[in-house]
């Protein structure tokens, strides 16, 4: 298969960043995206040109690190799937397909394609853990957990903090993530304790880094690789306003 | 936005209402009977100041909110492709409310102004319903006037919801109830606006 790629090279974080016309033949349909993003980088590095700085780990769709906006979408055209597990079978020969960075304020431009996500590791930093001192974990039956809510955290649990939910927002609002984050916790009895404090530190940290502000379209819960569900969001509203009633 | 969109809504609610008497067919006696009260109430001309306020408190925060979310992503995308879920009118919330504040100062103009005015300078109240039957045989106010609900039609239907979702209100319990009411909401109250001024001018109401 032959395509055609239009690719945002950028040299740094303080660089005017461009599209790159590439074009790559012979491409296996069977080959991943990043396998075809990893021989034209061989096909680059060849020509001695400087290959693209692209993100990638797992390849199996459970890290979060491929964070690519393809051909218009946040980890391209399938639902509820990574980059990484994107084929080239899901274009036609001959396409054209856009490659760019999620792009936020809060998301800069380290290289290319590689952007600086921590800004989701200082959320998580204010409060997206169970404080534990010591010890060993009790026996389970020691805390009863409804079922329902068992379910709803570990659907909250299965985000990967890849930020799609940032890049595909058109506000660029983290509030899918923080969200997942705080409602893990939140329906769990262990996470109780620290439930106001927390859901004020992550919202407030959240701001800090300049994401923006939900404004209820729901691209992001469209396009989140693990489904999570805008109903977190609204748990994560209630936890906040409840947390700023209270806290002392 | 959330709360102050809410009790705009509420305020939509009573307006929709005592509006609804013209219906009543007496010459717009029912009408004026309420629209009496509601201009020379000492308590309503202090809720219509907490209107006023709450009007304002909805664009700063809409405008504010406006600015933050532009700035959150400095370099846009080339190529974006908008996934089906998201809305267009979702999207759209603040051209909906150009739109409505454009219309509101245009029917401001046409109603309340003159009639405040009138109070304070004579001490009269002008009778709104002989006004509303000269506007609203002009085809283009009529088409203003559609015009204006229509945006608020969109307006409502993303909002209602939408201030349910920012209150922490919406669970999977209620969703569903969250839905049609604010479907319905959505589409009635503009509906029973709008065919105000047509009555007017196909005179269905006298």
């Amino acid at each position: 298969m032959k395509f055609n790629l239009k690719v945002w090279r950028q040299k740094n974080a303080k660089a005017q960043g461009k599209l790159v016309d590439y074009t790559i033949d012979n491409i296996n349909a069977d080959m991943s995206f990043l396998e075809m993003v990893d021989v034209l980088n061989d096909n680059l590095t060849r020509k001695g040109e400087d290959p693209i700085a692209f993100d990638h780990d797992c390849r199996e769709g459970i890290c979060g690190m491929c964070s690519m906006y393809i051909s218009g979408r946040a980890h391209g055209p399938h639902h509820a799937a990574t980059t990484c597990q994107l084929y080239m079978r899901s274009f036609k020969d001959g396409d054209t397909i856009y490659v760019e960075p999620f792009r936020a304020g809060a998301f800069p431009i380290i290289k290319d394609l590689v952007t600086d996500r921590s800004a989701f590791d200082r959320i998580i930093a204010k409060g997206g853990f169970v404080s534990v001192n010591t010890g060993q974990a009790q026996d389970a039956n020691n805390l009863p957990v409804d079922k329902a809510d068992a379910e709803k955290a570990m659907d909250a649990a299965a985000c990967i903090g890849c930020g799609a939910c940032v890049a595909a927002c058109p506000n660029s609002a983290a509030m899918l993530f923080v969200s997942a984050k705080i409602s893990q916790l939140a329906l769990l009895p262990q996470g109780g304790p620290e439930r106001n404090n927390r859901a004020i530190n992550m919202v407030n940290q959240m701001d800090e880094e300049g994401f923006g502000n939900c404004t209820n379209i729901g691209a992001c819960e469209a396009e989140c690789p693990k489904e999570i569900k805008l109903t977190n969001i609204a748990r994560m509203n209630r936890e906040y306003l409840v947390a700023s009633l209270i806290n002392e | 936005m959330g709360l102050t969109g809410l009790f705009l809504i509420f305020f939509l609610v009573v307006h929709a209402s005592i509006n609804g008497c013209i219906w009543f067919n007496d010459g717009g006696k029912t009408f004026l009977y309420y629209a009496h009260f509601m201009g020379t109430n000492f308590l309503v001309h202090i809720a219509e100041f907490g209107l006023f306020a709450g009007l304002i408190l909805h664009i700063v925060d809409g405008l504010l909110l406006w600015k933050q979310n532009r700035d959150a992503r400095p370099v846009k995308y080339s190529y974006s492709v908008v996934p089906e879920k998201s809305k267009w009118y979702s999207r759209s919330m603040g051209i909906l409310g150009t739109l409505i504040l454009f219309f509101l100062i245009v029917h401001l103009r046409n109603f309340w102004g003159p009639n405040r005015l009138n109070q304070i300078t004579t001490g009269e109240e002008l009778n709104l319903f002989d006004r509303m039957q000269e506007d609203f045989n002009n085809l283009w106010m009529v088409l203003l006037y559609v015009g204006g609900c229509f945006s608020l039609f969109w307006h409502l239907l993303h909002g209602f919801k939408s201030a349910f979702q920012s209150l922490g209100l919406n669970n999977v319990k209620y969703n569903q109830a969250i839905e049609i009411a604010g479907t319905a909401f959505a589409i009635i109250v503009p509906l029973v606006f709008a065919l105000m001024p047509i009555s007017f001018y196909f005179h269905l109401v006298h």
